[in-house]
């Protein structure tokens, strides 16, 4: 079996005397890729901000390759391997399509502030190296065409690809996507799907995504966590998923009345 | 491997350096000549310490997004440390004789005025960079008060002693180094390695922040580290700036670097352009001069350039460029294409 990537145990945090995540358990091996589903509120997203260093975790532990995550910061967490994408687009807007990509490469260039200043042949030759490197990442997307426009005035659906060629810019093992097909429309969807499955064969990645969209996660997700209330109520595969009492009630709620009457 | 400097590029800079090479010649010229007054290379003085001021400025107001308001606290640091050095190395006899330019002594103190600045660049920004907006603008305001009020009454400055509790003299007796030719030389040279650093790594993680610094910090980007960073930079050369001033003027008054002051070169920053280095340098010289430029009209001369302030501010909010840098290289790349494109239409 592959490698575990990630692996969080009894994974927890509380805001006050509110449980927003309790002992929340994940396994993912290399080239997996996870859905995490559970309705509003459920506290997927604080998975994310504690599985990215936003939230120091109140309980249990999260490892990347067997190192130890808690209590880092965002970057030292992002520059172990763990990146991710944000459920409302977080672009650096005013820098082009390109410059968003090389931002996220600034972390494996070796030039040092001299170098900087001074222009030095290794300032040149990363640069040209880098760039080069992103116009590729750009073209995964279909967005090489793009490279000098000003990432604010992209469609929003080149906006979300956009922000997923930046994390993987970040040379991730891991990749978190939080709603990445949100508020696109089935043309749009269907690319993203296409754009997933090539960056998955190119990078060999895990790959754990959070996704309203029921279509999508039954198609592409290998396996699926559930969580509602802060709390995993299922673990397993789609089709165990659909199937799963727990998850329908969470989702669609009980039906006590109709039961009584 | 052997790397070239992609042949754009290498064309930009040796032009850039024929445009600098020209304005010396000229500057030279104009100063052999004598149609330089010493009136006059004093406003050049006065524009160059700006210019440095507000481009290093705009790293932090500008590229980072920060109001700062303590620039003139680290002018000051720069400035009596060039000053008390140089002094220093006069009453020693250092570095002083007919074999020695005294050009050598002037740019020893400014440096290391600019390296003490920005080390207590690191000192308040770290504390001072944890808020942001309006709170970090009034901690910078005041911080930079603290030193300027400190400053006046270190003994060893010209101050009478915090016993004292009451302002001291002036720091007199400063020799007048500052040389116009080295000046112009210090200017340009800030303001590329201010250009080199921005568009750089270092640069794209300043601007990166300053767009969305959680992203950032998703990006892999220590955001504090750049931060203060960037406020190290500014105070910097806001310290090599008050080095010249200080050999420029040739006494010192800790009043002269209070808050007006620092809100003026803001004022520069922003009437140029947030994130314009260009637009920095066309202020300062705009800003610098004009209040000279309407001496005769002495009275309105302050409304003149509150005048000019509002109608920026109403029909360019921007500021003057905005984001845009001017290059010689794409100025004279397009006249030349153009031409060029005329004639092929005239032989068709």
């Amino acid at each position: 079996m592959a490698e575990v990537i990630l692996q969080a145990k009894h994974l927890g945090i509380s805001f006050g005397g509110l449980k927003a995540v309790d002992d929340f358990n994940i396994e993912i091996r290399a080239g997996e890729l996870m859905g995490l589903i559970g309705p509003n509120g459920a506290g997927k997203t604080t998975v994310f901000n504690l599985l990215t260093g936003v939230y120091t975790p109140t309980e249990g532990a999260f490892f990347l390759c067997g190192e130890k995550m808690n209590g880092k910061k965002t970057y030292q967490v992002v520059q172990a391997g763990i990146a991710r994408t944000f459920q409302n687009i977080r672009l650096f807007k005013s820098m082009t399509v390109i410059e968003n990509v090389m931002v996220a490469y600034g972390m494996s260039m070796k030039y040092k502030m001299p170098g900087a200043l001074f222009r030095s042949r290794t300032y040149w030759r990363e640069e040209a190296e880098y760039r080069e490197k992103a116009m590729e990442l750009l073209k995964i997307f279909g967005l090489e065409d793009k490279a000098d426009f000003v990432a604010d005035n992209l469609p929003y659906g080149q906006q979300r690809k956009l922000e997923i060629a930046r994390a993987l810019a970040t040379g991730m093992k891991l990749l978190l996507l939080d709603e990445p097909a949100a508020g696109m429309n089935p043309t749009e969807t269907a690319d993203l799907l296409r754009c997933i499955n090539v960056i998955r064969e190119q990078f060999g990645i895990a790959i754990l995504l959070i996704e309203h969209d029921m279509s999508l996660v039954m198609k592409i997700c290998e396996r699926i966590v559930v969580i509602d209330y802060g709390v995993t109520i299922a673990t397993g595969l789609p089709e165990e998923i659909a199937s799963n009492q727990r998850v329908i009630t969470a989702y669609l709620g009980a039906d006590e009345e109709e039961e009584g009457a | 491997m052997t790397v070239k400097v992609p042949k754009e590029k290498g064309k930009a800079i040796i032009l850039n350096l024929i445009g600098v090479l020209i304005l010396f010649l000229i500057l030279v010229i104009l100063n052999e000549s004598g149609a330089l007054s010493s009136y006059v290379s004093g406003v050049l003085m006065v524009c160059g310490i700006a210019i440095i001021m507000a481009s290093s400025l705009n790293i932090t107001v500008g590229y980072l997004g920060q109001i700062a308001l303590g620039g003139c606290g680290f002018m000051a640091i720069g400035a009596y440390t060039a000053a008390l050095i140089t002094k220093a190395m006069e009453a020693g006899n250092i570095l002083v004789g007919a074999g020695v330019p005294n050009t050598l002594r002037f740019l020893i103190g400014t440096i290391a005025g600019g390296i003490l600045a920005a080390i207590f660049g690191i000192l308040v920004g770290i504390p001072a960079l944890r808020l942001r907006g309006d709170y970090l603008a009034i901690i910078t305001l005041g911080f930079g008060e603290i030193i300027r009020v400190i400053i006046q009454n270190l003994k060893f400055a010209g101050g009478k002693g915090f016993s004292e509790g009451q302002a001291g003299q002036a720091l007199v007796g400063i020799n007048r180094l500052a040389d116009i030719y080295v000046v112009f030389w210090i200017v340009v040279i800030s303001v590329a390695l201010l250009y080199t650093f921005i568009r750089s790594r270092y640069g794209r993680a300043i601007i990166a922040i300053r767009d969305d610094d959680i992203a950032a910090g998703a990006s892999g980007l220590n955001t504090t580290f750049y931060k203060v960073l960037a406020f190290t930079v500014s105070a910097f050369f806001a310290g090599i700036a008050g080095g010249i001033f200080a050999h420029y003027i040739g006494s010192l008054n800790a009043a002269t670097f209070g808050w007006l002051k620092s809100t003026e070169y803001v004022i520069m920053v922003v009437f140029g352009g947030m994130g314009s280095l260009t637009g920095s340098i066309l202020a300062a010289i705009v800003l610098s001069a004009l209040p000279e430029l309407l001496r005769s009209f002495s009275e309105y001369r302050m409304l003149a350039y509150s005048v000019a302030l509002v109608l920026v501010m109403i029909f360019k909010p921007t500021g003057l460029l905005g984001t845009y840098e001017f290059s010689l290289y794409r100025v004279l790349n397009r006249i030349f294409h153009e031409k060029k494109a005329g004639k092929k239409q005239e032989v068709k």
